[in-house]
């Protein structure tokens, strides 16, 4: 057999510890390759940069589930960071299903020790778990205390002086849906088309090449793609003097770097495998046609 | 009757909701906030009793016919009495936050993240530029790969840019006419359902 | 090295090797993970429904003043569903689920029209402003294209013939650019996830990082 058959016969564990290394060594061993904010992430940016503690609120909502957390997480706590340090009003909605809502705990229990003067029900507010999906997005376009009832600590909407100048979407500057599902398309829909809301998104990398379209028509006003965007909102939060924590989605990016190429090298390699062999067949084959 | 009366409902408050969109008048907005607020929500909170049924059905099933990896079962159904309890008796507590931030939060995530690993398997033995058109899928993925992280900025200044121009020109195209493709197909499949065309989510007699 | 001593960390990087020992070979370890992780999932989300929704949205304004007691005819039908639990009175299910799934596609038409039909092609038309400049005209002008040939590729009710197959043809190139740019980037979503774990093992728990 020959280098090209043995090598495309590899144990795919081969290629497991493969790909744990890449992953790993870069993360004990940082190169610190500069991160590149783009025009999606920017503008997001640039949004929320001009809101201040006049501004209506953020609607921050999250969509992340555990299995999307590194990717989410950064961007979630990146916003709130941002939100919080200029003074704009957040409502930080847990989630449209049950199994957000400790995501999102877990980032504002993490954010909030950064900032120990900021009090739930004044400075941000904390909503749960409301079933329904597209019923709830339509729902807060109503009313957003006769949706929740109560924030997520079993306190009524009412009693919150935040709550009190907030009643629906037509008192929020724009809604933010960090999501690993298609739930921006339902926030798109029910909440941005029909009542009219500025919509921004943070989503997983593999949804992001389909919400160009609709950055380009103007229904979006930003986007932040993957765990690269999470690291370019955190690069243009330091560039612009504001706190950045560990910077995780950054910490994240050499490895990604080095995970990529070596996927592109594993493509390479399996195609030049695959030609040879497939050479080297139809030459045999054609050969032994010969002999008879 | 039993298929008739779905099928009126169906048509009734389907069209309607579509019909409210553009009425402006304070019957139609209070009609719309009742039925959004109220019946939407309270009946897509009931759909979840049906999960519940499913999980505890299969596992207990599973249990009693003493199937291979029964006691697989009775750990998931031990785990989730556990969770439960947990949260109830403690009221949400630190108890049941570290429950899911260090139990539930790292099962998921590491199921998830196996995919790296299948995706770099798969990377070198299945995606092959068998013709023209996976040559240039597999062109486009590898300038997309490197170009959206810093290493392709690195090996060249140009990188960025050229993967934000295939994202927002060629890529934008293409998935534009494909969501426009599925935004009226999900228009036709809506007016299938109002009609009782399409009745499958009826399930059987 | 820092390694964690937290009871918790421990519990977690625990789970995430066994669920890792999958890469190896399937084992009781994974099966006993991956079953554990079921059962925590449908208690959390018992208690968070619970809590947030079935107290503060049904059981209050039910029961205290001021007593919202409409709620109980979207509840009776809601109640409907419990039907599935008898094969006599599985029929019942029906009717909640046409009032419901009927309603949303009624909501749905609208707003797909305007936001995933209506805009989107509104934002392709060749404006004045869009000839601005040399590269934004290109770029126009592909866009257009583009999104010309991709709904011609995908019309299948006409023969593919003359200009109308080579529209598809033309189609076809913006495609497999589109669904390549999609491979990278899920590419990139999956490396992801894996650094996201592996810096929970190397920073949180061994504390190298």
């Amino acid at each position: 057999m020959g280098f090209w058959q043995r090598l495309l016969k590899l144990d795919r564990r081969w290629i497991f510890l493969g790909i744990g290394l890449v992953v790993i060594f870069p993360l004990i061993y940082p190169l610190k390759l500069p991160v590149k904010p783009t025009k999606p992430s920017m503008d997001l940016f640039n949004y929320i940069d001009t809101l201040g503690p006049e501004s209506d609120a953020v609607f921050l909502v999250n969509g992340s589930a555990p299995s999307t957390l590194p990717e989410l997480m950064p961007m979630l706590q990146a916003i709130l960071r941002h939100c919080l340090t200029k003074g704009v009003p957040v409502i930080f909605f847990g989630g449209l299903y049950p199994q957000y809502i400790g995501v999102a705990k877990m980032a504002i229990d993490e954010i909030i020790k950064e900032f120990p003067d900021k009090k739930s029900g004044k400075d941000y507010v904390f909503l749960g778990y409301i079933p329904g999906v597209s019923a709830v997005i339509l729902s807060i376009g109503i009313d957003i205390e006769t949706t929740f009832g109560a924030d997520y600590y079993g306190i009524p909407i009412d009693s919150l002086p935040m709550m009190r100048e907030i009643k629906n979407y037509s008192d929020i500057s724009i809604v933010i849906d960090i999501s690993g599902t298609s739930s921006p398309e339902y926030w798109l829909m029910y909440g941005q088309e029909r009542y009219g809301v500025n919509f921004g998104v943070g989503c997983t990398a593999v949804s992001a090449p389909a919400y160009y379209a609709f950055l380009q028509s103007g229904q979006m006003v930003g986007l932040l793609g993957g765990l690269k965007g999470a690291a370019e909102y955190e690069e243009l939060m330091a560039r612009n003097g504001y706190p950045t924590g560990k910077r995780p989605a950054t910490v994240g990016m050499d490895s990604q770097s080095f995970g990529h190429l070596l996927i592109v090298l594993l493509v390479i390699l399996g195609n030049i495998g695959y030609f040879v062999t497939r050479r080297a067949e139809k030459t045999r084959g054609i050969e032994q046609r010969r002999k008879r | 009757m039993r298929r008739t009366l779905p099928l009126v409902i169906a048509f009734g408050i389907g069209f309607a909701m579509l019909i409210q969109y553009f009425i402006p008048h304070p019957i139609s907005e209070n009609f719309y906030n009742v039925i959004v607020q109220q019946w939407f929500i309270i009946i897509f909170a009931f759909q979840f009793v049906l999960a519940l049924r499913s999980f505890f059905m299969h596992h207990i099933r599973k249990i009693s016919q003493k199937k291979e990896g029964y006691w697989f079962s009775a750990v998931a159904i031990a785990s989730a009495l556990f969770m439960a309890i947990a949260g109830f008796a403690t009221k949400r507590g630190p108890f049941f936050d570290s429950l899911y931030k260090y139990m539930y939060a790292p099962l998921q995530a590491t199921m998830f993240s196996l995919l790296a690993f299948f995706i770099a398997s798969a990377a070198f033995r299945a995606f092959r530029a068998r013709n023209l058109q996976a040559t240039l899928l597999l062109v486009t993925a590898t300038i997309v790969m490197i170009g959206r992280v810093p290493i392709g900025d690195y090996l060249w200044k140009g990188m960025p840019d050229l993967v934000e121009w295939i994202m927002t020109v060629p890529n934008m195209a293409a998935m534009r006419g494909i969501r426009i493709g599925v935004g009226l197909g999900a228009i036709a499949t809506a007016m299938k359902i109002m009609l009782g065309i399409e009745r499958s989510y009826m399930g059987g007699e | 090295m820092n390694i964690s001593t937290s009871p918790w960390v421990w519990i977690a990087a625990l789970l995430t090797l066994m669920i890792y020992s999958f890469l190896y070979k399937e084992n009781p370890f994974y099966r006993l993970a991956e079953h554990i992780f079921m059962g925590l999932s449908i208690g959390y989300a018992v208690v968070i429904i619970w809590y947030n929704y079935v107290l503060v949205r049904v059981y209050k304004p039910l029961f205290f003043p001021p007593h919202q007691w409409s709620l109980i005819f979207p509840i009776l039908l809601g109640t409907m569903i419990f039907g599935i639990f008898s094969k006599k009175y599985t029929w019942l299910i029906k009717y909640p689920f046409a009032f419901y799934i009927a309603g949303y596609a009624g909501i749905s038409i609208p707003v797909t029209l305007q936001a995933f039909v209506l805009k989107q092609v509104e934002a392709s038309f060749l404006t004045p402003e869009k000839f601005s400049s040399i590269p934004g005209s290109i770029n126009s002008i592909l866009i257009f294209v583009g999104l010309i040939t991709t709904l011609i590729f995908f019309y299948f009710s006409t023969k593919r013939e003359h200009g109308f197959g080579t529209a598809a043809k033309v189609g076809i190139v913006f495609i497999m650019v589109a669904f390549g740019a999609s491979f990278g980037y899920t590419v990139m979503a999956r490396i992801s996830l894996l650094i996201g774990r592996m810096q929970f093992l190397i920073q949180d728990w061994l504390g190298i990082m």
